[in-house]
């Protein structure tokens, strides 16, 4: 049996048993939902609404509808991706690599985080797709025979990298996920009453039954898929830094992009799984499962990822000088002097100074400033993308070509809109499926809960019991 | 006699863990055990064999980083040789450094989705499948005990269920199996 040292402190708090677990977790699921959750759901739909509306204008009208202009041809299309790729990270890396190093606490973000990971990689996906102006031509970016004399697409590309990294990670991580959701949905199954409910979440479950061999299975698929899967979230983000670092663009052109972007995605990541957990354990009173202590992990994450990114900033900065490349020099000059001053300014605040202020213990263990924390990040890292894209671009070789890059409100529109179909599938996801594992959960109360660390409630005499063990 | 299944059951994991080892130490075969997650060392209690799937995924992989390989190959050098910046396609041996990428993520594709498939049709679980859990309440907070008869025929059926008693379940279920 596994004993955790009784100096941590307990991943799940109050005087917990299985059947608490299961109940508190699936009464969500089972009540009426708050009148905040239908109010949230409408305004959401009515952004996602706006969004594919943007989305068809945009398709009839042509990508001339966007804001680009013949210098600056990536904008808020490429920044958007990046960011919602980026987004798209923290989920598989919490169950990928927090599972091979075993961190318990996990437990208490990976499923929201993962459903997290599916709608951000879906808005991702999106973008380059509509960019390619013919969105009925999309399925052009995969390697078929065709009637052109069959013509190829370009291996030797990072942008068909990306088709395929971001196409394996997305499908990746839906099985990951789903494979993490049937017992729970079996829980579900054997649970409600409604007929209907029954039904669907009998379908859902695949028949699970819980006998030993399938729990061994299902063990060791989660672990070699995890091991799979981390290689392939370190792999994606790389390709997708890639497809600027392979460029001849000064401020693009660099080898420090991918593990810059790596862990970029990852700080933006957990910035957006603080934003929605702390939502989430407000409203569906998770705060047994998710408190204080799973925070401040998440804190500590962020203070790396935010201090590496920081490192990189500098890094590019340092050799952008060093390099005596005239032409990345003044990349770098006019990104923090030149027009787009103050979104070079506004990264720099939002994902290198602000994230230190997590140093001290009081600020990252406070809930508010951490929801506030997670906020800031997440715009700062839509800027980092914005001031990598736009002003490396916007100042041509000849300045004849200089301009200025304005959104029109069809960028906005359709940046808008996508946040409002991320949040429509998250709050279905947060309504209809066990936002935490169940499952899982169990096999920790044991070892990390309150009652059973400190010998009282439904836990009492546990370890006297079972010291031997 | 007809062939019997005892389903016992508990309310506690350990409980169920001792029950196990207890009838094990008397020779007696525990065919199952159905619980609401996983128990970490049942396995080796009641016997029940490591699972080959990490093999299978190993398997899926290298067939991935094959058709991977083969497939680039005729597309890019054997079909329609492209000169793309200066760089022409005349062999594979040259242009791999640049398809490795698109090797790496076909092999996990592959990988990841065999072991997955594998995996769920090993466990019978797909979609509309019956579920065939003993009761409801193994997936909530009960662990069940699963013993055949048929595989205990060497220990007479009044030791066989002092032995049971001994375990201290919650609930006996006994079904017969025609």
């Amino acid at each position: 049996m596994y004993k955790e040292s009784d100096i941590r402190l307990p991943l799940i708090l109050g005087d917990k048993s299985y059947k608490d677990i299961t109940d508190d977790i699936i009464r969500p699921i089972e009540a009426k939902p708050p009148k905040t959750w239908y109010i949230l759901l409408m305004i959401s739909i009515v952004i996602a609404l706006w969004g594919i509306g943007c989305i068809v204008y945009l398709l009839g009208t042509g990508v001339g509808s966007w804001g680009l202009n013949k210098t600056v041809g990536w904008a808020w299309d490429i920044t958007n991706f990046v960011w919602w790729v980026g987004i798209g990270h923290a989920g598989t890396l919490i169950s990928a690599v927090l599972l091979l190093f075993r961190q318990k606490w996990r437990f208490a973000i990976n499923r929201a985080a993962e459903a997290m990971t599916i709608f951000a990689v879906f808005m991702a996906g999106l973008f380059p797709l509509i960019h390619m102006g013919r969105l009925w031509l999309g399925y052009w970016v995969f390697p078929l025979p065709n009637q052109f004399g069959s013509l190829w697409v370009n291996f030797n590309s990072p942008l068909l990298w990306d088709v395929f990294a971001i196409s394996t990670y997305l499908s990746v991580s839906l099985v990951f996920w789903y494979i993490g959701l049937i017992p729970d949905f079996a829980t579900i199954r054997d649970r409600v009453t409604k007929p209907i409910y029954k039904k669907v979440y009998r379908v859902l479950s695949f028949g699970w039954t819980g006998d030993a061999k399938a729990w061994n299975r299902f063990e060791q698929v989660s672990l070699v898929l995890a091991g799979l899967a981390t290689p392939l979230v370190f792999s994606v983000h790389s390709i997708v830094s890639f497809d600027f670092a392979t460029s001849v663009i000064p401020g693009w052109h660099t080898t420090i992009f991918p593990p810059y972007f790596v862990s970029g995605a990852v700080f933006s990541g957990f910035a957006m799984v603080q934003t929605l957990m702390l939502i989430l354990r407000k409203a569906y009173k998770l705060e047994a499962y998710l408190h204080v202590k799973h925070v401040e992990y998440m804190n500590i994450v962020i203070i790396v990822t935010g201090s590496i990114v920081g490192v990189a900033y500098i890094t590019e900065l340092f050799v952008s000088w060093y390099s005596g490349v005239e032409y990345e020099s003044y990349a770098f000059l006019n990104r923090a002097t030149g027009p787009y001053w103050w979104s070079y300014w506004a990264m720099m605040t939002c994902n290198v100074i602000s994230p230190q202020l997590f140093w001290f213990k009081k600020l990252r263990t406070s809930l508010m400033f951490s929801f506030f924390m997670s906020i800031i990040i997440n715009i700062g890292m839509w800027f980092e993308r914005f001031v990598i894209i736009v002003t490396s671009l916007h100042r041509d070789y000849v300045p004849s070509s200089w301009t200025y890059f304005h959104p029109t409100w069809v960028d906005i529109g359709v940046y808008m809109g996508t946040i409002g179909i991320f949040f429509v599938f998250y709050l279905l996801f947060s309504r209809y499926f066990p936002v935490l594992p169940i499952a899982e959960l169990k096999t920790i109360l044991k070892s990390s809960g309150k009652n059973y660390k400190e010998g009282y409630g439904k836990g009492k005499g546990y370890w006297d019991k079972h010291s031997a063990h | 006699m007809a062939d019997k299944v005892i389903f016992a059951m508990y309310d506690d994991d350990d409980k169920l863990m001792d029950g196990a080892k207890h009838l094990v130490a008397n020779d007696v075969k525990v065919s199952d055990v159905y619980s609401p997650m996983p128990l970490h060392g049942i396995d080796s209690i009641i016997g029940i064999e490591p699972t080959r799937l990490a093999i299978t995924a190993f398997m899926y992989g290298i067939t991935g980083v094959m058709l991977g390989i083969i497939g680039i190959r005729y597309m890019m050098i054997v079909d329609w040789p492209m000169n793309i910046g200066g760089k022409p396609n005349f062999s594979l041996k040259e242009n791999m450094l640049s398809f490795v990428p698109i090797f790496f993520e076909f092999t996990v594709l592959c990988a990841a989705h065999g072991m997955a498939i594998t995996y769920l049709i090993r466990n019978k679980t797909l979609p509309g499948m019956p579920p065939r859990n003993p009761d409801p309440r193994t997936t909530d907070d009960k662990f069940v005990m699963e013993i055949k008869t048929s595989e205990n025929t060497h220990i007479k059926e009044s030791v066989l269920s002092k032995l049971i008693k001994d375990t201290g379940f919650l609930e006996i279920e006994e079904k017969s199996i025609l």
